[in-house]
């Protein structure tokens, strides 16, 4: 410990001591409710750092805050009380027990904490029902397919009504369509639970689509954080720039990333607002005010979305929010180069906006 | 020079001294070990004797049924009505009744050793040595010093047959648990088991068809044992084989012999379904054959080693 307060480096402190540091100096806040995603690659200390969390693996330095309170070096009855109420975990490969049926398996979180059968049995029932699951209970884990013994996994980290869920590569397991898809139940899911998820993957791809924030790791420290949007206009490290590189912009970024806040185009043509600030047209140049055919999209609608209705439709693109208020406009060259991930031209440095 | 003729170190006389050093000074200790090996020889035996051959024929028929199927139940039935025909039964429940009762010793000292094998490196490292030693030493050498510190007769048998037999249950209770699938230990404690709740709802279920895989050995070896152990004086199947050869009655020696392998025969079976009930025990898989190779030792650790390579290449 002391050569890495002296800030030797990995491959040196290997040297002397044989020891691997896994995870060093990693300083995270994972706001409630949201979904925090740390991505990396194998080696870089992010499964380390999950198992930190819940001291399967014990941190040899450093603190853990849950809520404000200090668990690093709570009792061991303390500790389990944490992992049977407060944080519970998905693993990779599932973690099932072969030889238990499917509820059993959903139950155990509530057996080790030595809820009585029939109390196990309801809570693990309506688990199976919020997977979708019901109709498995009875069988066992090696009859289910692999997106679905995740589910199972899933139901017994929620079974325990923990607030805090590590999911380390809980979907990498999987094929792409399954995977897909358990983002999309796991979204889903985060909408009527509103868990702390902590993410661990090593595809950028879908720390992109699940996470509120997303933490990058190399080498046991975490090199770039802040939300997928951020670190995608700005990866800050070469690192991070080669994961970004290749990202689908039109399908992560918004309008309001793209759009400019003033309704005229500076060519003669403008957006006509209403006393209550609501679009009631666009006047094209030379053409008589408020007539001309617009284009309407959510400040949260997706570039990809809106390059197809610029594609069927006719007209300047305007932004409005739920109320039908004008929030900004959305040049055709702006759209473009949101899309092609131009840095230059995204909102607020174009010269002409 | 040195001559062969001469011996120079006399280790034969010092271990005749501390065998006999140590049958002086401990008597009351072996006394309490042969005390309940003898009670619970004479309550299965006693049992056994009492009840209607053809009652106890048909209870193991309904066993061999339950656990391994009809081929098995009446491959069991018939051996059993051909013993009784032979006029061995009695030797027969004798050599049973000490089977039963090493291998219910076995299980209870075997088991808790494998557990501690595999929850502390320590032990196993004190402990792997020692079995290595036992399971390549040649069972006839156990036969001098049991006589020496526990005499001659059934019990003293039914001790060198758990010395024998109780090796292979602490490997595979050792291998078994530390074979557990990591990611299930770390499910366990993650969702907050006490070191008891890890080791009875995860690491003790998982690891059943490895320990019942070592059980069939150790039913096997048992099996083999009790025959051995007739030449100090057991008696049973053994005894039956033993006089007829003394005695050059080689048709009395055969009886015996035959008795002997339908009874192997049947145990394997039993302990192999046993085993085989779940599916996944594919450890441990053994065969009369080679349950007779391992009386002369040497190729007995097979299984075992392939199992332990295996489990090293996964960790």
């Amino acid at each position: 410990m002391a050569l890495v307060r002296a800030g030797k480096g990995k491959s040196e402190i290997l040297e002397q001591t044989q020891a691997v540091v896994g995870v060093n100096n990693v300083s995270l806040k994972v706001p409630k409710g949201a979904i925090s995603v740390i991505m990396g690659l194998s080696g870089s200390g992010k499964s380390t750092l999950a198992r930190c969390v819940n001291r399967i693996i014990e941190p040899d330095a450093g603190q853990l805050l849950l809520d404000g309170e200090d668990y690093t070096t709570c009792t061991p009855g303390r500790m389990r009380d944490l992992r049977r109420r407060r944080i519970s975990m998905v693993f990779q490969n599932f973690g099932l027990l072969p030889n238990q049926t499917v509820i059993d398996n959903v139950a155990l979180g509530l057996k080790l904490r030595r809820e009585p059968l029939a109390e196990r049995h309801r809570k693990a029932g309506e688990m199976l029902e919020i997977v979708g699951l019901s109709e498995w209970a009875s069988h066992l884990p090696g009859e289910l397919s692999g997106g679905m013994r995740q589910r199972v996994g899933l139901a017994r980290a929620l079974a325990t009504e923990a607030d805090v869920l590590i999911m380390d590569e809980a979907f990498s397991a999987l094929d792409p369509l399954i995977r897909t898809e358990m983002q999309d139940e796991l979204l889903r899911l985060q909408t009527t639970l509103h868990k702390t998820v902590l993410f661990i993957t090593h595809d950028f791809q879908e720390a992109l689509r699940l996470g509120t924030r997303i933490a990058v790791m190399a080498d046991g420290s975490v090199i770039r954080e802040g939300t997928p949007q951020e670190i995608v206009i700005d990866p800050q490290h070469d690192y991070v720039a080669a994961f970004t590189r290749n990202v689908d912009r039109a399908r992560l970024f918004d309008a309001a990333s793209v759009m400019v806040e003033t309704p005229a185009d500076g060519q003669g043509g403008q957006f006509v607002l209403d006393d209550a600030g609501q679009v009631a047209g666009w006047s094209a140049p030379g053409g008589a005010p408020a007539s001309g055919a617009y284009i309407a999209v959510r400040p949260d609608t997706r570039l990809i979305d809106i390059a197809r209705a610029a594609s069927r439709g006719r007209g300047p693109i305007a932004v409005v929010d739920d109320a039908g208020r004008f929030r900004g406009r959305i040049p055709e060259e702006a759209l473009l180069a949101g899309i092609a991930g131009d840095a230059e031209t995204m909102k607020g440095t174009r010269p002409d906006a | 020079m040195l001559d062969p003729d001469q011996v120079y170190i006399p280790l034969a006389s010092w271990i005749q001294i501390a065998i006999e050093w140590i049958a002086d000074h401990f008597r009351p200790l072996f006394r309490s070990i042969r005390w309940p090996v003898d009670e619970l020889l004479n309550a299965i035996n006693g049992t056994l004797e009492v009840t209607p051959p053809l009652l106890l024929i048909a209870l193991f028929g309904l066993l061999a049924l339950w656990l391994a199927g009809r081929r098995t139940a009446l491959f069991t039935v018939v051996s059993l009505v051909f013993i009784l025909l032979l006029g061995i039964w009695y030797e027969t429940l004798t050599t049973l009744s000490l089977i039963a009762t090493a291998i219910v010793v076995c299980v209870v000292i075997g088991i808790p050793l494998g557990i501690l094998c595999a929850r502390s490196d320590r032990a196993w490292g004190i402990l792997r040595p020692i079995l290595d030693v036992m399971q390549t030493t040649p069972s006839f050498v156990y036969l001098i010093p049991v006589v020496m510190l526990f005499g001659v007769g059934t019990v003293p048998g039914a001790v060198a047959v758990i010395v024998v037999a109780v090796p292979p249950l602490i490997r595979f209770t050792n291998i078994g648990i530390r074979g557990v699938d990591q990611e299930l230990i770390e499910a366990g404690i993650a969702f907050g088991a006490t070191e008891r709740q890890l080791l009875w709802e995860i690491q003790l279920p998982q690891a059943l068809p490895t320990i019942l895989g070592g059980l069939n050995q150790t039913v096997l070896l048992a099996m083999v044992m009790s025959v051995i152990v007739a030449m100090i004086g057991a008696e049973g199947l053994g005894l039956v084989v033993l006089q007829g050869l003394g005695r050059l009655d080689v048709g009395r020696a055969a009886v015996g012999g035959i008795g002997i392998v339908l009874m192997a025969i049947i145990l394997d079976r039993l302990t192999q379904a046993v085993a085989d009930r779940d599916p996944r025990a594919r450890a441990g898989q053994s065969r009369i054959s080679g349950a007779f190779a391992r009386l002369f030792g040497g190729g007995h650790r097979r299984a075992e080693a392939r199992l332990e390579a295996s489990l090293d290449s996964k960790t």
